[in-house]
């Protein structure tokens, strides 16, 4: 458990025993051998790497190499317990559509994404009036992957609008959880567990 | 001519009921095995071969010596370890290595030839189920297959959902398209074009329709290889020659690999079998057989899967083998899914793959 990723880890412990999981954006599957070996879980993955797919397949693990904006209308409504989308949501090409997606195949979703209104996001922004290159956001703006940057005041807009139900959030900053308070400008990163 | 070479061979006990309505008798299922069958008889892999291929999987053709067909991927320590594993590759029916084919004596003791009834993807593993059965094996470990022994894979998992815990299935596909029909026509038509045919009776005359199967054997092999590994490998360099000939000798290295593909070709397979099986893989269409929609087909499935094709295969796109993931997630199985990328084309299947060993080690186990 302690290998995993600060955000995977709360997942992992939040999801019920046994349920069914799907893993959007999956990686390595480290999160999937966890919540299988560990919670009994059904896990599934998907994948855009095929390296990386091919390690998953390798390792034992269902993925599947598959774009996330194009292949979860794949999944019939309902399909898994949970869907979970880590560190994938500003990469998608309509955040919002990938959201009501994972809540059509999961009847639980778990999302986390940096936070683009950390401090020190911010400070590169106002100080320097560059855009930022961070721990947690290491590439330059014209090579990264992330082409829709959020922040949680943001989010947080986003799911009322959608009148989608936030159950419980965490906040972390490097390998720390962080409390709730202003979490907004000290959470370098946020995950959320959401219903409809 | 038919060769019929076997080491083992099972007879079937019943007839074998086909999907053209009537039921074939006296059945044979000629079969190679390696590895030992536990105990428990629950370690067992079926290997499925591709249209040319045979059940020399992992041991030396018979006929010409040359090394089995899958040899780099099955064997002890191989990715399919016999070791561990007890591997059974089956001839399938239709063929021409043993198994009952067109070359097969009717019950009036004459060769089939063109009397053998057409039979399909789902005939060739009801035969395969039927040789399980006679072997006492009640669940595979793995069924796997590349190209037509993919479908078979995929034809065992829909319709004999509990002999498989595992499904793998290689550059393959769900169905024949419109242009995989095509290149078999053209295959066919040349085998049937050919004078020594002698419309399918040509067992006894002593001679075959070689130039035929020849012809067909390299349009089909160009449909196996990509352009780029064709240029990489021959361009436009000349055979044995500093210049053009200004005549049809193969003046191309191209052209002398083909021909020397398809006449070697002819050495070892029977003309008519080759109809046979291109147009069982030309009926192939999984959900046709299950009221139209894929997804119902796979509706029962306890098995996982594993899909694996290749970014340069034309013949088996990528798109094909998303096509069954697609349903295979819409039943709600366990499926993994990789695209390899490979220059090769089609055989990138048969050839050396570290990528591919490491996939299918992987999922086996």
């Amino acid at each position: 458990m302690s290998a995993l990723r600060p955000d995977l880890a709360v997942i992992a412990r939040n999801v019920r025993t046994g349920a069914r999981v799907l893993d959007i954006g999956c990686g390595d599957g480290a999160l999937m051998a966890e919540l299988q070996g560990e919670r009994g879980c059904d896990a599934r993955g998907m994948e855009v790497d095929p390296v990386l797919v091919e390690r998953c397949v390798a390792r034992g693990l269902s993925v599947v190499q598959g774009d996330a904006d194009r292949d979860l209308a794949d999944y019939p409504d309902k399909a898994f317990d949970y869907a979970i989308l880590s560190q994938t949501l500003q990469t998608a090409a309509r955040p919002d559509r990938m959201l009501d997606e994972l809540l059509r195949v999961g009847r639980q979703a778990f999302v986390s994404f940096p936070n683009f209104a950390h401090w020190r996001t911010r400070a590169a922004l106002t100080l320097r009036g560059r855009m930022p290159v961070t721990r947690h956001l290491p590439v330059s703006w014209y090579e990264t992957e992330n082409i829709h940057h959020v922040t949680v005041a943001d989010f947080r807009e986003l799911i009322a609008a959608k009148g989608v139900r936030c159950e419980r959030a965490w906040y972390f900053s490097g390998e720390r959880a962080l409390s709730p308070a202003f979490a907004n400008l000290r959470a370098e990163y946020a995950l959320f567990e959401l219903s409809r | 001519m038919a060769p019929t070479t076997a080491t083992q061979s099972y007879a079937l006990p019943a007839p074998l009921p086909l999907d053209n309505g009537s039921a074939l008798e006296g059945v044979t299922v000629a079969y190679e095995t390696y590895g030992q069958l536990s105990e428990k008889r629950d370690n067992a892999i079926l290997v499925c071969h591709a249209l040319t291929g045979d059940q020399y999987v992992a041991s030396a053709h018979p006929l010409t010596g040359k090394p089995g067909w899958w040899e780099r991927m099955v064997g002890p320590g191989k990715p399919i370890d016999t070791d561990r594993f007890h591997v059974i590759c089956a001839n399938v029916i239709g063929g021409c290595m043993g198994s009952t084919g067109p070359a097969s004596p009717a019950p009036d003791g004459q060769p089939w030839a063109m009397r053998f009834p057409v039979i399909t993807i789902r005939d060739m593993v009801r035969a395969e189920i039927a040789l399980l059965d006679g072997l006492g094996i009640e669940r595979l470990h793995a069924v796997v297959g590349g190209s037509m022994g993919g479908m078979q894979a995929l034809s065992l998992a829909a319709n004999f959902p509990d002999r498989a815990a595992r499904v793998l299935a290689i550059a393959t596909t769900a169905r024949h398209s419109a242009q995989n029909i095509a290149f078999h026509e053209v295959g066919r038509q040349a085998v049937m074009a050919d004078p020594e045919w002698q419309s399918g009776d040509y067992y006894g005359s002593g001679r075959a329709p070689d130039k035929g199967l020849s012809v067909a054997r390299m349009a089909a092999h160009i449909t196996y290889l990509s352009e780029n590994g064709l240029t990489e490998k021959f361009g436009r360099n000349l055979q044995d020659r500093e210049a053009k000939s200004f005549g049809f000798d193969a003046d191309f290295q191209v052209e002398s690999y083909l021909r020397y593909q398809g006449s070697g070709f002819t050495q070892r397979f029977d003309a008519n079998s080759y109809l046979y099986i291109t147009r069982a893989m030309d009926y192939f269409d999984i959900a046709e057989e299950h009221g139209g929609r894929l997804a119902d087909a796979f509706a029962g499935a306890t098995a996982r899967f594993c899909l694996v094709s290749f970014d340069s295969d034309w013949l088996y796109p990528t798109a094909e083998s998303r096509h069954v993931v697609h349903a295979l997630n819409a039943a709600g199985a366990a499926v993994s899914f990789v695209e390899l990328s490979a220059p090769h084309g089609h055989d990138s299947f048969l050839l050396e793959h570290a990528a591919l060993d490491r996939v299918v080690k992987g999922f086996i186990e």
